[in-house]
């Protein structure tokens, strides 16, 4: 991936000799002139390097310029209601960059300083309260990892192949470690009432973004979050304070939150009527969908990874999730679900959060159909888009959670493909 | 009654002009409503101005803008048209939407009698109420959507969990596999993505 040496002729040379070559593993073996890279001393290798001045706060070296996010135009009417797409076919681990973590706007990202920041909690409660962003910073925190899905990650793909990559079909989707505030503690700051049923969440935006949480998930593990991966969030995602909504699709986690109403009635506000419900083939609508369920995606080889470094060992490397708990296990398929062999995963799967998965395996130039299959603790096993569309049709535009197919071609390329 | 823990003495109270100034959902049984009213006719107007150039003179829809009337019956076809007379269930949420988000790039600038008048039109525009409607606190609540009953709760727990749960299939699990769709037929992904492919080929 890296074209750190594309100006390097010695370097050009070198990687067209090993193509023509074909089998890296035949090149090793045979005798040749010592790699210039070695045998020359090379320039990093007397001069000097960035001073620590250089860099106060530093961006992806310039050789990583593929590692950005992407959109697709005609997906939305403007860039400002709109999505773009993390680009997961290029990270490994768990952890997404920040940089690069997906966008999703109804109304643009606002910038809102610390200063400006207010919370309201108001409603049902014993006393309406409003908090500074320093209020909150004084409250007892936690941290955790979850992923936030976008809850239409993968809808382009309802209706058949579409999108030409993992980051397009996938990447409505980062993973970060929050830290934050339990809602609970503010509920409780403000005396809520016990017999009521739900929150209304808002962020301070023009979409406002507003959605109904049923009390049991606000008081059991939504977060008011002001950290991500370490640091503030950034504006894009919510500076300075995002609801973290664990397992629940993304529409959820209300950015810029900015007011919290203790209500007995849902609101049924557009975010959760016109848009987010979902649509069955009879016409019916699904509301409240609110868990993501048991998903995975390859990500390498995947159509913007393809194989390139010829015949022999291939590793094989994605992502798994699951709303409704820790993932258990995921199988791989080359052969388009015929047989399937048990991933090896980085570490044991973390509830509601990206668990990376791994095949060590040889890849001889034969094609191959490959899938991945999610379970999670709940012994729910990722169903396949042809399981989906029994019970729902083509409309539900929302919660595809289909098993992905890539064919990988003799030449390395991969290609995004259904099959029967 | 109120929750009893232990409390951090953190924020202040909020004063009623600072909650009324934020808080304006209003729910499906017409809480939050405020008093007003518009007519159809003055709606028309108004969308006219602050509208029309995004969802079309007859809230039909310019380009990939959202459409707001048409549809009604499509739900169940290939591809639905869902627009507030077709989909939405409460028209409650019609003008909370309007209220708190629209125009897109200056909400939040429509008076409270301007909003029932634009949800007016929007209901005229629907075939929902004749062209000498005027819409109000007092009826608002008495328009059913042709679609408030196409909802339902979350079934996936009945309808999909245990269906697909248990020790899957390892071996031998089909006879035969065939590509039956491809991507790079349809060949709508972004040119920037394909010109870096062909770059490095």
């Amino acid at each position: 991936m890296s074209k750190g040496s594309n100006n390097n002729p010695s370097r050009r040379q070198f990687l067209s000799g090993a193509a023509v070559a074909g089998a890296g593993i035949a090149v090793a073996g045979a005798a040749r002139a010592g790699d210039p890279l070695i045998t020359e001393v090379q320039q990093w290798a007397r001069g000097l390097g960035e001073g620590v001045d250089a860099t106060p706060y530093g961006l992806p070296i310039r050789f990583e310029t593929d590692v950005v996010r992407r959109n697709v135009p005609w997906l939305t009417a403007d860039p400002i209601s709109s999505i773009n797409f993390t680009p997961i076919h290029a990270l490994d681990g768990t952890i997404t960059p920040q940089g690069c973590a997906f966008e999703r706007h109804h109304s643009g990202a606002i910038e809102l300083s610390k200063d400006d920041y207010r919370l309201m909690i108001n409603g049902l409660v014993d006393t309406p309260l409003v908090f500074t962003y320093a209020d909150l910073e004084r409250f007892p925190r936690q941290t955790h990892v979850y992923f936030c899905e976008c809850a239409a990650n993968t809808g382009m793909e309802w209706a058949g192949a579409q999108l030409n990559g993992a980051q397009f079909t996938h990447g409505m989707i980062h993973n970060m470690e929050y830290t934050g505030i339990p809602l609970r503690t503010l509920l409780e700051e403000a005396g809520f009432d016990t017999s009521a049923k739900w929150v209304y969440v808002e962020g301070a935006d023009a979409s406002s973004n507003g959605r109904s949480i049923p009390m049991e998930k606000a008081l059991d593990d939504v977060l008011v979050a002001f950290k991500a991966n370490g640091e503030a969030l950034r504006k894009e995602h919510g500076y300075p304070v995002r609801l973290v909504v664990p397992g629940w699709e993304g529409n959820m986690w209300v950015k810029w939150l900015r007011r919290i109403e203790v209500a007995d009635a849902p609101v049924e506000s557009r975010e959760e009527t016109s848009k987010y419900t979902d649509t069955l083939a009879n016409g019916v609508s699904r509301k409240w969908t609110w868990v993501m369920d048991a998903k995975s995606i390859i990500t390498s080889p995947s159509p913007q990874a393809p194989i390139r470094h010829g015949h022999g060992p291939l590793v094989i490397t994605g992502l798994a999730w699951s709303g409704r708990g820790a993932i258990s296990r995921v199988d791989i398929s080359k052969d388009g679900g015929k047989t399937w062999e048990t991933a090896r995963l980085a570490k044991p799967g973390e509830k509601m959060a990206l668990t990376r998965f791994y095949l060590d395996t040889t890849w001889n130039g034969e094609e191959m159909l490959l899938q991945a299959r999610a379970m999670d603790e709940t012994g729910y096993v990722q169903p396949t888009k042809a399981q989906l569309r029994e019970v729902r049709g083509e409309n539900s535009i929302y919660h595809n959670n289909c098993i992905q197919t890539w064919w990988v071609q003799s030449n390395g390329e991969a290609e995004n493909v259904e099959v029967s | 009654g109120p929750a009893s823990a232990e409390k951090f003495g953190l924020g202040r109270p909020a004063a009623p002009d600072e909650i009324a100034a934020w808080d304006h959902d209003v729910n499906p049984e017409g809480v939050g409503l405020p008093v007003g009213s518009g007519s159809v006719e003055d709606g028309e107007a108004l969308f006219g101005d602050y509208c029309a150039i995004c969802h079309g003179d007859f809230a039909e829809g310019v380009d990939n803008w959202p459409k707001l009337a048409g549809g009604q019956g499509t739900l169940d076809h290939k591809d639905p048209l869902k627009t507030v007379g077709s989909y939405w269930p409460h028209v409650t949420t019609t003008w909370d939407y309007v209220n708190r988000s629209m125009p897109f790039g200056n909400a939040q600038t429509l008076t409270v009698d301007e909003v029932y008048a634009v949800v007016a039109y929007i209901l005229y525009s629907n075939d929902l109420v004749e062209d000498d409607f005027v819409l109000s606190n007092e009826n608002l609540l008495d328009i059913e959507l042709p679609n408030k009953d196409g909802f339902i709760i979350d079934d996936r727990a009945e309808s999909e969990y245990s269906k697909w749960s248990g020790e899957p299939c390892m071996t031998d699990c089909k006879d035969k596999v065939e590509i039956t769709m491809r991507a790079m037929v349809l060949d709508v992904t972004p040119e920037e993505t394909k010109a870096r492919k062909v770059q490095e080929l």
